[in-house]
């Protein structure tokens, strides 16, 4: 493929700017938040318009080279990795919120938008778009929609596929798709479930229509520090048999805690060998009978101390050290590898003795930050990567720490997607057949295989030569 | 209910169907005969594949084969102080998670709780191909591979048969009342859109053509608050929300079509002839009418939605609102990849599939 004649049919509509082709400026955009992994692009474009979205996708199916879409790279799979003999399509030029809609309840917005922003926006209604990323602050709504993002808030909100109710989507051919709607129900089947989670390989996402939630009148965070890991997780378990679904259920380990602690000063029990944040909101009288259930079941539970937040300020901080954990264990080490493992509640202590005896194996340190209410657990691995082999190292261990989540019943990704970090794990969890189905919807949008290939689905074979340790058990 | 699996029986008939080329018809008490389009083909009963898989309350997870009874599943979770959050119809004593589940339907909760497809985590499905395929799993997170468990609510059994299926569960609330109003069909829809932009535990709300019903649901002092703060009189209808979930409410008890029309929430009213009434904060139309199908369809569309001949009329023409073009293109591929030789439930859906 001729580099030269496709940055001149790219010129044909985009202005020079919107083309980036020389080496240093490409360089920015060789990694998403994974930086372990590093890819110059053949080249990058960054247009504003669908118009332009289309031409580029239409020059590029006509060149047959592959198109890689990129957020605000915050993804912690590679996902946004470009590939050497493909462009990477940025959005970022995408960020306006085109309609917020206060009797229906939605923002129409474009996919390079903050996730923030969207609450931030829909605050003079007295609404929010419910989930929440740690990286709200930079991540965009298309890279959510593209990774099925969660936050610390999906418990009881859910997850983006929960609250996204239409994509505009352009396909590989350059032909644009409008798939869901603003009605509840829209004919045909659930594509929007297949494009939520789709990793960028089923379309470009070029504007997207959310559902906001009324602001709950009140939400309260609850501390609750454990000398026992064990103990901090049947908590939750607890909580919920009792009928409770908290807005956010979150816990940290020891050396999550001190790095917070130490990077926000949040107010955290240094000594406490595991915290659980616990938030309920909702009405002034439901929040009420529950805080009162739930202080109740966090003390019987074996807490050692609970806490509420005294005021808005005290819970923002509570909030902040958690939001800020996976930074803030950044600074104890050179490097951290964070890994997205969800499994069964009931398996969350078998798990985490199981990551602990990984760690010795390894001679590596984890510090576990995770999303307790669904299971969901980011193990971050620490090490240095100019030490020879300790790169490889981190990756074994987490690869057995994602065999382990599947073995336990348990799903190598949570939220952070497969992406390219992820790829040969999919054959622990998948057997060849489904593997296959995959491959075919994944054809059934995209023949010939332009969008972001090689991430997400193991290339066929692959497998094979991958062999893993662990098995396929239905 | 009889706990019995039938995985290897039901496999080996899909495997005949592919090998003959013979189509089956999926069913399960054949509860939903009256939903979609008429079509052809031998039985491919699934009723007999029944049982609770593995039922979790702490995890707030359940998984079932596709034959179970809803009532009987109901019953289980309302043992543990638990529901399934989408509230499903049944539309009849035998019907199954299956079918409700191929259906995609969901009752008066939708609204304010999510759909049958938010709260499904992981589905066993055989495919066209014959294979046994399982996709998501048992845990609330799960983003590894295409949601292809997603894809398969609402799809009519036309991509796979549906095996087990693993759902979301909810508490059930601690204290439910209903309150009602007087009003005109705009107000209603303009009260519901409001009410929902409120922080209050309204859980479904329907307008009949007279009063407005709302339904509040959660622990008693908050139910009591938003009774203060909603106003409206105390209903004592207990049995409201049920029999407009199951179509036993007077207004479905008419001799005519009955059309579905999905439109955004705050969707001014809009006549058309015959009766209507509401449902899911103004988002769901329900139509009593012998209109052309073409009026019904164009006056969903103009409104922002889509119409769904729900019950009687034509059961050979379409049924679901046609597709744009490209989506249909779309539809084709991914019947083809599912189910290449066109065995499940041809034409149950559309037509060309
Ligand atoms: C500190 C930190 C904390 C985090 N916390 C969370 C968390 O709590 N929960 C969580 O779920 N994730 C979390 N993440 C991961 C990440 O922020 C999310 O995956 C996020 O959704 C990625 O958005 P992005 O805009 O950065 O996308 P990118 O990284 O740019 O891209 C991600 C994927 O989306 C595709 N893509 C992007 N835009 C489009 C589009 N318009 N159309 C089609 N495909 C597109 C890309 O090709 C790529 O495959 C965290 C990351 C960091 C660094």
């Amino acid at each position: 493929m001729d580099r030269k004649q496709l940055i001149n049919r790219l010129a044909e509509f985009l202005p020079a700017q919107s083309i980036i082709h020389e080496q240093e400026a490409l360089r920015p955009y060789e990694c998403d938040g994974l930086p372990a992994y590093r890819q110059l692009p053949l080249l990058a474009v960054l247009p504003d318009t669908i118009e332009q979205v289309q031409q580029v996708m239409r020059v590029c199916h006509d060149m047959q080279v592959p198109v890689v879409a990129r957020g605000a790279a915050t993804g912690l799979s590679g996902g946004a990795l470009p590939l050497s003999d493909g462009v990477l399509l940025g959005l970022s030029k995408f960020s306006r919120i085109i309609e917020i809609n206060k009797q229906a309840r939605t923002a129409r917005v474009q996919p390079g938008v903050r996730n923030l922003a969207i609450s931030e926006a829909a605050k003079k209604y007295e609404l929010y778009y419910a989930p929440d990323p740690s990286s709200q602050i930079a991540c965009t709504i298309g890279g959510n929609v593209a990774e099925n993002s969660g936050g610390v808030h999906c418990l009881k909100y859910g997850l983006t596929v929960h609250n996204v109710m239409e994509v505009t989507v352009i396909t590989p051919q350059g032909e644009l798709l409008t798939i869901g709607g603003a009605a509840l129900d829209t004919p045909g089947f659930d594509l929007l479930a297949l494009m939520n989670g789709s990793e960028g390989m089923l379309g470009i996402v070029v504007e997207v229509l959310v559902k906001l939630l009324p602001i709950p009148t009140r939400a309260q965070v609850m501390m609750a520090a454990f000398d026992d890991i064990e103990k901090a997780a049947d908590s939750v378990g607890a909580i919920i048999a009792e009928g409770i679904i908290p807005a956010g259920l979150e816990m940290m380990d020891s050396l999550a805690i001190q790095a917070a602690e130490d990077f926000v000063k949040a107010g955290y029990p240094v000594d406490a060998r595991a915290i659980l944040l616990c938030e309920l909101d909702g009405t002034n009288e439901e929040v009420s009978v529950q805080i009162k259930q739930v202080r109740e079941l966090l003390q019987a539970s074996g807490a050692t101390e609970v806490r509420t937040a005294r005021d808005e300020e005290e819970r923002e901080l509570f909030w902040k050290g958690r939001k800020a954990a996976f930074p803030a264990v950044g600074r104890m080490s050179p490097d951290y590898y964070c890994m997205d493992g969800t499994v069964p509640r009931s398996r969350l202590s078998e798990v985490l003795t199981g990551i602990s005896k990984l760690s010795e194996v390894y001679d590596l340190p984890v510090a576990n930050v995770f999303h307790a209410g669904d299971g969901n657990l980011h193990p971050l691995i620490l090490y240095n990567a100019n030490n020879p082999g300790e790169l490889k190292r981190a990756e074994d261990f987490g690869a057995e720490i994602l065999e382990l989540s599947v073995k336990v019943g348990g799903t190598i990704t949570g939220e952070h997607g497969v992406g390219y970090e992820k790829v040969h794990q999919m054959c622990v969890q998948f057997s060849e057949p489904e593997l296959e189905q995959f491959r075919a919807v994944k054809k059934a949008f995209d023949p010939q295989l332009m969008l972001n290939p090689g991430k997400a689905i193991p290339q066929p074979k692959s497998c094979s030569e991958h062999k893993t340790i662990g098995g396929h058990q239905h | 209910m009889k706990a019995q699996d039938f995985t290897e029986q039901l496999q080996q008939q899909v495997q005949q169907a592919i090998d003959s080329k013979q189509p089956v018809k999926i069913t399960g008490s054949g509860s939903k005969a009256f939903y979609g389009r008429e079509t052809e083909g031998d039985e491919l009963d699934v009723f007999a594949h029944q049982g609770i898989i593995n039922y979790q309350p702490k995890e707030l997870v359940v998984s079932v084969r596709s034959g179970t009874r809803l009532v009987d599943l109901n019953a289980v979770l309302a043992e543990k102080g638990q529901m399934l959050a989408f509230e499903p119809p049944a539309f009849g004593e035998g019907a199954t998670i299956g079918g409700t589940i191929a259906c995609g339907f969901s009752g008066p909760r939708r609204a304010a709780a999510g759909s049958a497809r938010d709260f499904v985590l992981g589905t066993r499905i055989i495919n066209g191909r014959g294979e046994l395929l399982r996709f998501g799993g048992e845990v609330m997170k799960n983003v590894a591979g295409y949601d292809v468990s997603r894809l398969m609510v609402g799809a009519m059994g036309t991509l796979g048969v549906l095996m087990d299926i693993s759902m979301k569960t909810i508490p059930q609330p601690f204290e439910e009342i209903t309150l009602q109003r007087e009003c005109t069909y705009q107000q209603a829809i303009e009260r519901m859109n409001e009410l929902a932009g409120i922080d209050l535990p309204v859980s479904a709300t329907f307008f009949d053509g007279l009063n407005l019903y709302v339904r509040l649901s959660g622990a008693a002092p908050a139910v009591e608050a938003g009774e203060k703060r909603i106003g409206g009189e105390r209903s004592d209808n207990n049995t409201i929300w049920q029999n407009i979930c199951e179509h036993q409410h007077a207004f479905f008890s008419q001799d005519k079509a009955l059309w579905r029309l999905s439109v955004p929430s705050d969707a001014d009213y809009f006549e058309l002839p015959g009766k209507q009434c509401i449902e899911w904060g103004g988002a769901l139309r329900w139509l009593v009418s012998d209109a052309d199908p073409s009026v019904v369809r164009s006056a969903a569309e103009r409104a922002g939605g889509s119409a769904i001949l729900f019950r009687g009329g034509d059961r050979q023409g379409e049924v679901f609102h046609p597709l744009a073009a490209g989506m249909k293109t779309l539809h084709k591929n991914l019947k083809q990849s599912f189910d290449p030789d066109g065995i499940f439930n041809p034409g149950r859906m559309y037509g060309e599939f």
